[in-house]
């Protein structure tokens, strides 16, 4: 089961990000989420959301440009080799990995999690599924 | 030194004589045209003119106008007056499909406009005693071929070192001892900055003068140029459509340009109305290439905002002056001395899947004129994939490239971020300070 992730073009000047997370908090969206990877003019946020549809929507609306990529979200122990625990498995069953991003927990909670682009989606859910690796669920966001 | 002529007796005639010269040229002209141009001939039958109707120059404003349009729909034959064996040369602009002019040349409109280019290295003190290094480009471009010609008519030992190659422009300045520089104005710069560089000063340089032209430059322009090369700058100017430089030029008093009225005849007019302007007024430089044999343009429009005076000039030249054009009545670009136009770039952003939400920016850095293009993205061409739109982007690039024949800088914006005056994007900033 993967999680829609929704990537937004914003152009590399100030002031870009703030209005974005503004548009967002005005329509009541939470971000769980959230990597920004930049070239010299432009950038791209990548951010995953509680309610999916509802971003896009009041994104559009404002203007933005974006796009729905299929990622998968895993949770793991917060604990030395937590992660190398599912990069492992990926490894092993050949999942190519595209770009990936974590998200700091504080340090009183036990899980960490972890977003992955794959090139296959279906087959890398199935692989850590088997692998009793969580998954996260889009309506656990 | 006093002035200094290349044909004086024809720089300096009496008004009467030059308007005599006019007269009887531009009746030999329509008649040229009349019996070997029936593109024209068509045009003026349309009008309902006859070659009888044109006996003086006051009779020019009956004659119909011929613009860029014209000479695409011509192109490439259609508006040569003479056999083709009596043709010797073509030139060419440096525009792009579509828009490119090829201009034809006997023997005797090549021979005229060398004159041309003759009386402007003369006007900026040339002899046969100056080395003259003529670094516009050569090929296609009227640029190198004119001021060359002109340069071994006034007997100047003549380095032809074409545009390019920095330090070998310095090289042969400093070791042949070059008195004298032909090239386009941000050139001239460039080389001044490369000379600084270089831990050259103006004493280190035998330039006296240089000839400066093909693209518009302001006056800021002229004393920085003067001040890192040491020289006396002097502006020329010409289109290809009327034979290359050297239909106007500088004389000493640097007043505005000498029109060469002895082969061309200038109007004003006003762009919309098509109306001939009295003399001082500002409007659109019309020209009648009244001693051209292969081909003769007849009131072209050149699209180039300007005013004349016939004041007189203290040179002793009496021939008619044109001011620096101060723009255009299209919305053509001269960006590096290259032709661009706005609906160029909209088509090569429409055949690359963006929309026509554009602005192009033009600026000057170090005394040279760069491009940027803004694109606002679409949803169509976003991709989570970094990797993917800068792949996009550098299409669009080469593209521009080649359809401008000039690099264009291409920046990605944020949808509706363009500035829109009453709905409308504006298309052009040009923050050139010409």
């Amino acid at each position: 089961m993967s999680v829609n992730q929704i990537s937004v073009f914003l152009e590399n000047k100030p002031g870009t990000l703030n209005a974005m997370t503004g548009v967002l908090r005005d329509g009541g969206i939470n971000i769980r989420a959230m990597t920004v990877s930049e070239t010299k003019d432009f950038g791209i946020a990548r951010i995953i959301v509680n309610d999916t549809y509802q971003a896009t929507t009041t994104l559009k609306e404002a203007g933005f440009v974006c796009s729905l990529t299929p990622v998968v979200v895993c949770k793991a122990s917060d604990v030395p080799g937590g992660l190398n625990g599912i990069l492992k498995i990926m490894s092993e069953n050949g999942i190519n990995i595209e770009y990936m991003y974590a998200s700091i927990s504080a340090k009183d909670v036990k899980d960490a999690c972890f977003v992955f682009r794959v090139t296959d989606t279906k087959g890398a859910v199935s692989t850590l599924n088997a692998s009793k690796i969580h998954v996260v669920m889009e309506d656990e966001l | 030194m006093g002035e200094h002529y290349y044909q004086e007796e024809i720089e300096c005639a009496p008004r009467e004589r030059i308007i005599g010269i006019q007269n009887e040229k531009l009746k030999r002209q329509v008649k040229n045209v009349w019996d070997n141009v029936p593109y024209y001939r068509k045009k003026m039958e349309e009008k309902g003119v006859s070659p009888d109707d044109i006996q003086t120059i006051d009779d020019l404003k009956k004659l119909p106008f011929l613009s860029k349009a014209d000479l695409r729909e011509a192109y490439p034959y259609g508006l040569v007056a003479r056999p083709l064996k009596e043709c010797v040369r073509i030139q060419s602009t440096s525009g792009t499909t579509g828009k490119r002019v090829v201009a034809f040349y006997t023997r005797h409109d090549i021979d005229l406009w060398e004159d041309c280019c003759a009386r402007a290295i003369c006007a900026a003190g040339g002899t046969d005693e100056d080395v003259c290094q003529v670094s516009y480009g050569y090929g296609l471009f009227t640029g190198g071929p004119g001021l060359n010609g002109g340069s071994h008519k006034v007997g100047c030992l003549t380095i032809p070192t074409s545009s390019g190659n920095t330090e070998r422009q310095i090289m042969f300045i400093r070791d042949l001892s070059a008195t004298i520089l032909c090239c386009t104005p941000s050139y001239a710069a460039y080389l001044g900055e490369s000379m600084k560089e270089m831990g050259l000063s103006p004493d280190d340089i035998p330039l006296r003068a240089g000839i400066f032209g093909a693209e518009a430059w302001s006056e800021e322009m002229r004393h920085d140029i003067e001040k890192t090369l040491g020289i006396k700058a002097f502006d020329i100017y010409g289109l290809t459509e009327l034979s290359g430089p050297g239909v106007a030029f500088e004389c000493s008093e640097q007043k505005g340009m000498h029109i060469n009225e002895d082969h061309f005849i200038a109007e004003i007019i006003d762009p919309d109305t098509q109306e001939v302007l009295p003399e001082g007024s500002e409007g659109e430089l019309v020209f009648t290439a009244i001693d051209k044999e292969a081909f003769p343009m007849m009131r072209y429009r050149t699209r180039d905002i300007c005013m004349l005076t016939r004041e007189k000039c203290s040179c002793g030249r009496t021939h008619v002056r044109m001011c620096k054009p101060k723009g255009r009545s299209d919305d053509m670009l001269i960006i590096r001395g290259v032709n661009v136009f706005p609906s160029q770039i909209e088509t090569v952003l429409l055949n690359n899947g963006y929309q026509a939400n554009y602005q192009i920016l033009v600026g000057r850095v170090n005394n040279t004129d760069t491009l940027d293009v803004m694109v606002e993205m679409t949803p169509e061409m976003f991709s989570d994939d970094v990797g993917e739109i800068e792949k996009r982007q550098s299409k669009l690039v080469a593209d521009l490239k080649s359809m401008l024949g000039i690099k264009a800088n291409v920046r990605l914006v944020e949808p509706k971020s363009i500035t829109r005056s009453e709905g409308k994007a504006v298309r052009v900033i040009d923050n050139r300070k010409i």
